[in-house]
C-alpha cells in the first residue's frame, strides 16, 4: 500500500533545478532509500516532502491526502518526522529535553495548565522523561541521558536526533544521511538501529552514500541524478541498471558490497 | 503648490542625504563583521561637535573639519579594537548591547569633554538661499548632497576597483577565501569602522549647519540610519542610499503634508509596513534558509 | 531528572528569604525605593526573558508594552474615572492584544531586522505618548492616583515593598511553571533550531506569538503598577532608551535563567543610582560598564558564574571517565 506518492515533482532556486519532473511511490512499512552524488536533490527532496521548501510544481500525496502547501508541524501532526544532514541540535537544551521536544504532539501544550501547574502536568513531565530516556537507550545512547547536548560527539549526536524523531511516533520517518561522518563500527550500528526501527512498523525513508549500508539493508532503493530519476527497484535491480553504472563508473561504490 | 512640494522634496532629499551616509556605515560595518553599530549615530555627533569645539578654539574650519573627522575615525578604530574584536562571536543581542554600551560611553564623553548646549555650524558658504520655483534652497543643502554623492563615489570606486576594497567585500560574504587571497579579516573589520566612523563624521559636519548638533543628536539619526539601512536591505550599498533619501523624502512630505508632530514616527511607520511584506527589505536578497 | 525540579524550590525559597531579609539592611524609604523598581523590572524582565532568553526572539520595544500599560492606567482612571484595577485589567488586555496583532508579521523577522522592528514599534508607541497631549499631558507626563481597591489605597513605600515582593515571586513562579513544561521547552526548540522544532510539530509561530504576548502582558501590568506607584508616568520612562535598559538587564543577569533576570534588574536598577556621585561622569562609566561586562561575561552574570562554579567538578568527572 502506498504511504507516499510524489508526482511530478519540481523545485527550482534561481536557474538550477533542485528536483525536477521527480515520481515516486513509497509503500508502507519498507525500507527505501534514496541514493544519489552530492547536489543530486536528495535533501532538496526531504525539504519538499517535509513541508520546509514549497514546490516549484508537482504534487505530494500523504496517505491519499494532498500535503502541498502544509508545514512542517502540520506534516509532523499527520505521522512524518525526519533527521537532517547538516545535524539540528536544540544545542540550548539537555540531551534528554532534545528527544522530550520528539513527544511535543504527545503531550499538553496547553497553556493554562502549564503555567499553574494544573493537570498533572509535573507527574507527565516525569512520564515524557523516562520515555524520552527509554528512547535514549533504545538509539545506543543510555550513557548520556544526563547529558547536555553540546557535551555529546559527532556521532552520539546523530543518534540524539533519530531518537527525537523516533518520539514524535510517526508512521514515515526521514533519514538524511544518518551515517555520514561515522567510522564503520559506528556505520554498522546505525545499520542494525535502521533495521529495529523499521521492525517496529515504521516506513523508513533513507539518504544514505554508504553503499554497503544502503544495498544490503533496503527494500526498495531511488536513484536521483541532477534532480531527475536515473532508476528504481530493488538492490539487485539498481545495481544491474546499465545508466546507473554508468553514472557511478569508476567510482567502484556501487559493485561490490564491500566498498564504502 | 509646487513650490510647497518642492520645499518639501529639497529639505527631505537633504536630511535623506546624512541618513544615507550614516545607513551606509551602518551597511558598510555589517558587510564585514555581521555587526550592528549603534554608536553610528555618535560619530555623526562627534563630527559636528568636534568641529564646532575645534573652531571655536580658533582653528580655520578646513582645518577643524579635517581634524574633527580624523579624531572621530580614530575613535572608531579604537571602539573596533577595543570592544567589537574582543567580543567577536558573541550573539547578536550581546553585540548589540556592547554598542550601544559605546555610544552612551561617547555621548557621555562629548558631554564632559565638549557640552550639553546646542551649536549650529556657520554654513560653507552663506545662508542667502537659491530660490528655484519659488522654492527656497540653503546652499548648505547643494553642500550637503554634493557631499553625498562625492563620498558615495569614493565608495563605490573604492569598493569596485580597489584591491582594498574588493577584498573587504570578499571578507563579508566568504571570510575563509579572503583569508587565503592573503587578507587578514581583523583589519578589514577595523578599516570597515574607521571608513564607517569617516563617512558618519563627514555627515555630521555637512549637515551640523542646517540642523544644529549637540551631544544627544546622535540618536534619532542613528536610529534612522539603521532604519534606512534596513529598508534598503542590510549590508547593500545602493539599498543604504535608498533608504536614506526615501526615509528622508517620505518624513518631509509626513511633516509637510500630513502631520508635523508625528515627523519621527514616520521612518518606523514605514520599516514596519515594508517589513512586514518584504521581511529582508527593499533590495535584500530573500533567500531560502538552508537545511 | 530532578535535575529539572532543583531550581523551583530551592530558587524560589532563597528569593523569599532575601525579599524577607533585606528590609532589616533598608536604613531609610529610599532603599524601599530602589528595591521597590528593581521589583518592577524584574517583572519586565522575568518576561521579556521568556522572549529573549528562552525563546531567542529579540525584542528592543518592551519599553512601549510597559507604556501602553502605564498610561493605560493613568488615562483611564484620570480622565474616566475608572477604578484602578479595572484599567489595569484593560490595559493589560489591550497590549495582550496589540502584541498578538504584531506578532505573526513581526516574529517571521530574524536577527537584526526582528531587531528593527521591534525598536520601531515601541518607538511609535512613545512618540503617541509624547503628541498626544489632551490624554496624556505630552512630554511632560501625568500624574497617576495611588491604587485603591475597595476602598483600602496601598500607600507608602513599607507597604508597596511587600505587595511587589509577593508579585515578583508570583512571577517567578509562573515563569518557571512555563519553562518547565512542554510550552517552555518548545519556547527553547525555537531558539535551539526552528526548523527542528517545526519537524518536531512544534508550531514555531505560534509559540513565537504566545511568548510575544506574554512578556507584552507582563511589562503592561508591571507598568501600570509601577505608575501608580510613582503616581507619575512621562514618555520618557517609557522609550527606547527604558527598551535599551531592560535587555540590558535581561542579558546581563543572564539569558535564559529566570533568576539571572531578576539579578540583571535589581543590579542595573541600582547601579544608576550609585553612579550619580560621579555627577557628569555618570553616563561614561555607565556605558564603560555596559561594554566591559558584555566583553567578558557574554552569557551574562549568572550563567557566567554558574559555569566558574560548576566547571571544577564536571572537567573532573571528564579525567575520571577518561
Ligand atoms: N536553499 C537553497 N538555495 C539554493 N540552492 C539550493 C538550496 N538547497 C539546495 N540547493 C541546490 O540544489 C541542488 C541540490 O542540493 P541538495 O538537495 O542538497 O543535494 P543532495 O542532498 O543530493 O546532495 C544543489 O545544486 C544545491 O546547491
Ligand atoms: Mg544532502
Amino acid at each position: 500500500m502506498s504511504l507516499l506518492k510524489v508526482e511530478n515533482l519540481s523545485k527550482v532556486f534561481g536557474g538550477v533545478h533542485a528536483v525536477e519532473d521527480l515520481s515516486f511511490t513509497i509503500n508502507q512499512g519498507k525500507i527505501h532509500s534514496i541514493i544519489g552524488p552530492n547536489g543530486a536533490g536528495k535533501t532538496t527532496l526531504f525539504n519538499l516532502i517535509t513541508g520546509i521548501y514549497t514546490p516549484t510544481q508537482g504534487r505530494i500525496a500523504f496517505d491519499d491526502k494532498d500535503i502541498v502547501g502544509l508545514a512542517p508541524y502540520q506534516l509532523a501532526a499527520l505521522g512524518m518526522s525526519r533527521t537532517f544532514q547538516n545535524l539540528q541540535i536544540f544545542f540550548n537544551m539537555s540531551a534528554l529535553e532534545n528527544v522530550m521536544v520528539g513527544l511535543h504532539l504527545h503531550l499538553d501544550r496547553r497553556l493554562f495548565p502549564a503555567l499553574f501547574r494544573l493537570g498533572g502536568i509535573a507527574a507527565k513531565e516525569s512520564q515524557a522523561e523516562e520515555e524520552a530516556a527509554d528512547l535514549m537507550r533504545f538509539v545506543g545512547l543510555g550513557q548520556y541521558v544526563g547529558s547536555e547536548s553540546s557535551s555529546m560527539p559527532y556521532g552520539a549526536l546523530k543518534r540524539l536526533e533519530i531518537a527525537r524523531a523516533m518520539a514524535a511516533k510517526s508512521r514515515i520517518l526521514l533519514l538524511d544521511e544518518p551515517a555520514a561522518g561515522l567510522n564503520p563500527s559506528e556505520t554498522a550500528e546505525i545499520d542494525e538501529l535502521i533495521r529495529k526501527i523499521s521492525e517496529t512498523g515504521v516506513t523508513v525513508v533513507l539518504v544514505e552514500h554508504d553503499m554497503h549500508l544502503v544495498m544490503g539493508i533496503s527494500d526498495h532503493i531511488l536513484v536521483l541524478d541532477y534532480g531527475k530519476k536515473l532508476a528504481e527497484g530493488t538492490a539487485r535491480e539498481v545495481r544491474a541498471n546499465p545508466d546507473v553504472i554508468a553514472a557511478y563508473l569508476g567510482s567502484g561504490a556501487i559493485g561490490g558490497g564491500h566498498a564504502a | 503648490m509646487l513650490a510647497e512640494f518642492l520645499q518639501f522634496l529639497f529639505s527631505g532629499v537633504t536630511v535623506g542625504a546624512a541618513y544615507a551616509l550614516v545607513a551606509l556605515g551602518f551597511s558598510i560595518i555589517y558587510n564585514a563583521s555581521y555587526v550592528i553599530n549603534f554608536a553610528q549615530g555618535e560619530f555623526v555627533m562627534l563630527g559636528g561637535m568636534a568641529t564646532v569645539a575645534l573652531i571655536s578654539a580658533g582653528l580655520p574650519m578646513p582645518i577643524a573639519v579635517f581634524l574633527a573627522v580624523m579624531i572621530t575615525v580614530g575613535i572608531g578604530l579604537l571602539l573596533e579594537k577595543l570592544t567589537i574584536e574582543p567580543a567577536r562571536d558573541s550573539s547578536v543581542v550581546t553585540m548589540i548591547i556592547i554598542t550601544i554600551g559605546a555610544s552612551i560611553f561617547l555621548r557621555g564623553l562629548a558631554q564632559v569633554v565638549l557640552d550639553k548646549e546646542f551649536h549650529a555650524l556657520p554654513p560653507f558658504t552663506g545662508d542667502e538661499p537659491i530660490i528655484i520655483l519659488g522654492a527656497s534652497l540653503l546652499p548648505q543643502s547643494i553642500w550637503v548632497l554634493v557631499g553625498m554623492v562625492v563620498l558615495v563615489t569614493i565608495m563605490v570606486f573604492f569598493f569596485g576597483h580597489t584591491k582594498l576594497g574588493k577584498a573587504m567585500l570578499a571578507s563579508a560574504h566568504n571570510p575563509l577565501a579572503a583569508q587565503l587571497v592573503g587578507i587578514n579579516t581583523k583589519q578589514i573589520l577595523m578599516l570597515s569602522f574607521g571608513l564607517s566612523a569617516m563617512l558618519g563624521a563627514m555627515g555630521g559636519v555637512l549637515i551640523a549647519p542646517i540642523s544644529a548638533t549637540y551631544y544627544e543628536v546622535g540618536i534619532m539619526l542613528g536610529l534612522k540610519g539603521f532604519c534606512a539601512s534596513i529598508l534598503g536591505g542590510l549590508g547593500n550599498f545602493s539599498g543604504a542610499i535608498l533608504g536614506g533619501l526615501i526615509v528622508g523624502i517620505a518624513e518631509a512630505m509626513g511633516a509637510g503634508y500630513i502631520s508635523s508632530e508625528y515627523k519621527d514616527a514616520i521612518a518606523f511607520v514605514i520599516i514596519l509596513l515594508v517589513l512586514f511584506f518584504m521581511p529582508s527589505g527593499l533590495l535584500g536578497r530573500p533567500g531560502t534558509d538552508r537545511v | 531528572m530532578h535535575r529539572l525540579n532543583s531550581p523551583r524550590t530551592g530558587g524560589l525559597m532563597a528569593l523569599v528569604a532575601v525579599i524577607a531579609v533585606l528590609p532589616l539592611f533598608f536604613p531609610n524609604n529610599f532603599y524601599f525605593d530602589v528595591a521597590i523598581l528593581a521589583g518592577f523590572n524584574a517583572i519586565v524582565c522575568i518576561g521579556l526573558n521568556l522572549l529573549i532568553g528562552y525563546a531567542g526572539q529579540i525584542s528592543l520595544g518592551h519599553a512601549g508594552f510597559l507604556g501602553l500599560g502605564a498610561y493605560s492606567s493613568a488615562v483611564l482612571t484620570t480622565h474616566l474615572g475608572w477604578p484602578p484595577f479595572l484599567a489595569m485589567a484593560v490595559g493589560a488586555v489591550a497590549t495582550g492584544l496589540l502584541a498578538f496583532l504584531v506578532a505573526r508579521p513581526i516574529l517571521k523577522l530574524k536577527g537584526h531586522y526582528l531587531a528593527m522592528a521591534t525598536l520601531g514599534l515601541g518607538i511609535i508607541i512613545s512618540i503617541v505618548m509624547n503628541q498626544e497631549e489632551e490624554l496624556t499631558g505630552g512630554p511632560d507626563g501625568m500624574t497617576v492616583p495611588p491604587l485603591t481597591a475597595f476602598g483600602y489605597e496601598i500607600y507608602g513605600e513599607q507597604i508597596w515593598y511587600w505587595v511587589v515582593g509577593v508579585l515578583l515571586v508570583f512571577c517567578v513562579w509562573l515563569a518557571l511553571n512555563i519553562i518547565e513544561s512542554p510550552v517552555g521547552r518548545s519556547l527553547k526548540a525555537v531558539h535551539g533550531s526552528e526548523v527542528a522544532a517545526e519537524v518536531s510539530g512544534v508550531d514555531t509561530g505560534h509559540y513565537k506569538a504566545l511568548v510575544f504576548v506574554i512578556s507584552a502582558v507582563f511589562a503592561s501590568l508591571a507598568g501600570s503598577l509601577g505608575a501608580h506607584y510613582t503616581g507619575f508616568v512621562t514618555p520618557a520612562d517609557v522609550g527606547f532608551f527604558k527598551s535599551i535598559e531592560l535587555v540590558t538587564m535581561v542579558v546581563l543577569g543572564g539569558m535564559a535563567s529566570t533568576y539571572g533576570a531578576v539579578i540583571g534588574a535589581a543590579i542595573l536598577t541600582v547601579l544608576p543610582q550609585l553612579l550619580t556621585q560621579f555627577e557628569e561622569y555618570e553616563h561614561m562609566i555607565f556605558g564603560l560598564i555596559l561594554m566591559l561586562v558584555m566583553i567578558f561575561m557574554p552569557k551574562g552574570l549568572v550563567p557566567s558564574l554558574i559555569g566558574k562554579i560548576l566547571n571544577r567538578p564536571a572537567a573532573q568527572q571528564e579525567d575520571a571517565a577518561s
